[in-house]
């Protein structure tokens, strides 16, 4: 991580209230971007990928409330930002690209006119200056006849097309962070690696730090630097990419990568993960979420979970990891 | 190999709708009829052959008429043109609404997508499983109740899951309902439309393993339709790679994916993302494909975007051409091949 992080997320904590009681979705996630950099966000479903990217964005739905910690953006905390200040940074310095681009862009506004209105909002463009503006950024993401595209609805277009355009409106007023939730999820994989290509570019080209949220640990080990590992609410592991998958020190880690199709040359030598997440409404969760499906359990599990160490570059939630290779975990003598 | 299911020539053409407006509509109406009108080339003179007990994989982007494929195959749409061999009977002239009451609707069984969509909602585990052994094998009473249990125990759902409806089952539990029901009456062809494609990783390994299991206790045939290369890598024997209504390229999957000799293919494999390896290798397919309307049969299809592609595709269409094992259709296919094979 460099000197001074674009984002730093501490200890942050997310309640949901249901009708069936209060769903602890996020328990103390810590992590950090740096200037620049990229980082990846992997987890099951309901691993509370999105919700932290939601919670930091500050569009978190109606039921759910952070009871802690800290998100901060440079001097400002957006946790604790007001509606107002929130709405200035949205847009301009962090933007964030949706899962399904068809359900999140207007379906009744013509794309370039949705571009415009990020320009006109943000760098104070006039409207016909904006649209212009619009139409530079649609051709800057890679789409022929950017011109007549910009007239057309989201319904006209390919999958892949209005995923371009979801990019262009979150890059519209030069970001600093870039948040992109699944952008490739429902695209084929000749269009995921021309969008991914296209993503990194630009970011390499603003100077924009990335946090790219996925389920897909092989795609996330392709794009990202540094990868930080979820579970039912937790950050069990965080690594450089190398790293983590050369030595997987959270049972969950190496258990994720041994479920991943590509490691393995037959069907027969991919592991399943035994159990399933468990229920976030219970009153006795035990500190570590995972421990009820570890088959490295034992005794010391059922005190509080370690305290992550922010500098180093390796770092485990588990009093019992796998054995690694190199000391740089932190609880190395835990075991 | 011995054919389970030969299928020649087949096409599947929409007709479409000249866009709306009164004149439109009058063209519809009087000049020429559905005839007249510009036809969409879903699937394009495919012809393919699954042998008994094969995993036939099909891959290609979403639009390149996988599906429509598979629906004509599986009968549920009619067929523009070719011929579908089942064993001694030719299936494609009967309609779909015949086939649903016909002898042999329950060789060919699918399982789809996202089974908490394809379930009905308002059917519990049980119910569902048991419609199909209803309707086809006429079971009723304790026969189907015993013969709903067994097929469910073998797909690994408890007895007690099957007093549920979809939404009180998980994602996995509900995939193994969705072919717990396919199998029920013993199909020949099993046609898995993505069968994995709602799960996590962790649950997803589960159900494959399940899907190589039950196919080495029943014997069935797979058609196994998916995108992501390497699942279809790690089930499938062949593999057949679509575009735009046309099979490019087909063989045995380790060969393709070893040395993919189609240039789409070679895209699509560079394309994949894998674990132990930091860069992907940079072969990227610019554009967006061309369209399946009425395409001009002389044109490659995949000209435009192919970074092979020069004069000759744009005036001659590639014929799919055997080697050895393999079947590529395009002009280039001898510079890929990895060492020559006589053809």
């Amino acid at each position: 991580m460099s000197a001074a992080p674009a984002l730093s997320v501490e200890g942050l904590c997310v309640e949901f209230r249901t009708r069936s009681g209060i769903v602890r979705a996020l328990e103390d996630v810590s992590f950090g971007v740096g200037k620049g950099e990229t980082i990846a966000l992997v987890g099951e479903s309901g691993s509370g990928k999105s919700v932290t990217a939601y919670a930091v964005m500050g569009i978190l739905d109606p039921a759910g409330r952070i009871t802690a910690g800290r998100a901060m953006l440079g001097d400002l905390d957006l946790i604790a930002a007001t509606p107002r200040q929130l709405a200035d940074v949205r847009g301009r310095q962090i933007a964030m690209i949706f899962q399904n681009p068809r359900t999140a862009l207007n379906p009744i506004r013509p794309v370039g006119r949705q571009i415009a209105d990020v320009l006109v909002r943000h760098r104070k463009l006039s409207h016909r200056q904006a649209l212009t503006a619009a139409v530079d950024m649609l051709r800057a993401v890679g789409i022929t006849d950017p011109a007549r595209r910009a007239k057309t609805y989201p319904f006209e277009m390919s999958g892949g097309m209005c995923q371009r355009v979801m990019i262009a409106i979150a890059l519209a007023a030069r970001p600093s962070l870039l948040i992109a939730d699944e952008p490739t999820t429902g695209l084929d994989v000749t269009t995921q690696a021309v969008i991914m290509d296209l993503i990194g570019e630009l970011a390499e080209q603003l100077g924009m730090a990335t946090i790219f949220i996925t389920h897909d640990l092989a795609l996330a080990g392709q794009r990202a630097r540094r990868i930080i590992v979820m579970h039912a609410g937790h950050v069990v592991e965080t690594a450089p990419t190398k790293e983590l998958f050369a030595n997987p020190r959270h049972p969950y880690t190496g258990e994720l990568i041994a479920a991943t199709p590509d490691s393995a040359t037959n069907l027969n030598a991919l592991a399943s993960i035994p159990g399933s997440l468990p229920d976030l409404r219970r009153a006795d969760l035990p500190p570590c979420r995972y421990s009820e499906r570890c088959p490295r359990k034992t005794e010391h599990c059922a005190q509080p979970l370690p305290r992550a160490d922010a500098n180093a570059a390796h770092d485990v939630a588990c009093w019992n990891p796998l054995p690694g290779q190199t000391a740089g975990a932190r609880n190395a003598s835990a075991a | 190999m011995t054919g389970l299911i030969e299928i020649a020539d087949l096409s599947k053409l929409f007709p479409a709708g000249g866009g709306p407006g009164a004149w439109a509509r009058f063209k519809r109406r009087f000049a020429g009829g559905p005839d007249s009108l510009p036809k969409v080339h879903a699937v394009d003179d495919v012809s393919f052959v699954i042998g008994k007990g094969e995993t036939v994989g099909l891959v290609g982007e979403s639009g390149c008429g996988k599906s429509t494929l598979v629906r004509a195959l599986t009968r549920l749409i009619d067929v523009s043109d070719g011929t579908i061999r089942l064993g001694e009977r030719e299936l494609a002239r009967k309609g779909a609404r015949v086939f649903a009451r016909d002898r042999d609707r329950a060789r060919i069984q699918m399982v789809f997508q996202d089974a908490g969509e394809s379930v009905n909602p308002r059917f519990t585990a049980f119910a569902a499983i048991a419609d199909p052994l209803r309707r086809l094998r006429k079971h009723r009473g304790k026969a189907l109740r015993e013969r709903v249990e067994s097929v469910a125990r073998q797909c690994g759902l408890t007895t007690e899951l099957l007093s549920r409806f979809p939404h009180q089952l998980s994602g996995g539990q509900r995939a193994r309902v969705g072919i717990a029901r396919a199998i029920a009456v013993e199909p020949d062809l099993l046609v898995l439309d993505e069968p994995t494609a709602a799960l996590d990783v962790s649950v997803q390994v589960v159900i494959l393993q399940l899907l190589q299991r039950l196919k080495r206790e029943l014997g069935m045939s797979y058609l196994f339709v998916s995108h992501d290369l390497s699942v279809v890598r790690l089930l499938c024997d062949r593999v057949l790679v679509m575009y735009l209504g046309k099979i490019v390229e087909s063989g045995p999957a380790a060969e393709v994916f070893a040395h993919p000799l189609h240039p789409y293919t070679q895209a699509l494999v560079a394309a994949v993302p894998r674990l132990h390896e930091s860069e992907s290798t940079r072969l990227r397919l610019v554009g967006e494909p061309m369209s399946p309307i009425d395409p001009n049969p002389n044109v490659c299809r995949f000209y435009g975007r192919c970074p092979r592609g020069n004069d000759t595709c744009k005036t001659s269409m590639p014929a799919l051409r055997c080697f050895g094992a393999r079947e590529v259709s395009c002009h280039f296919a001898e510079d890929f091949l990895p060492r020559p094979i006589s053809t």
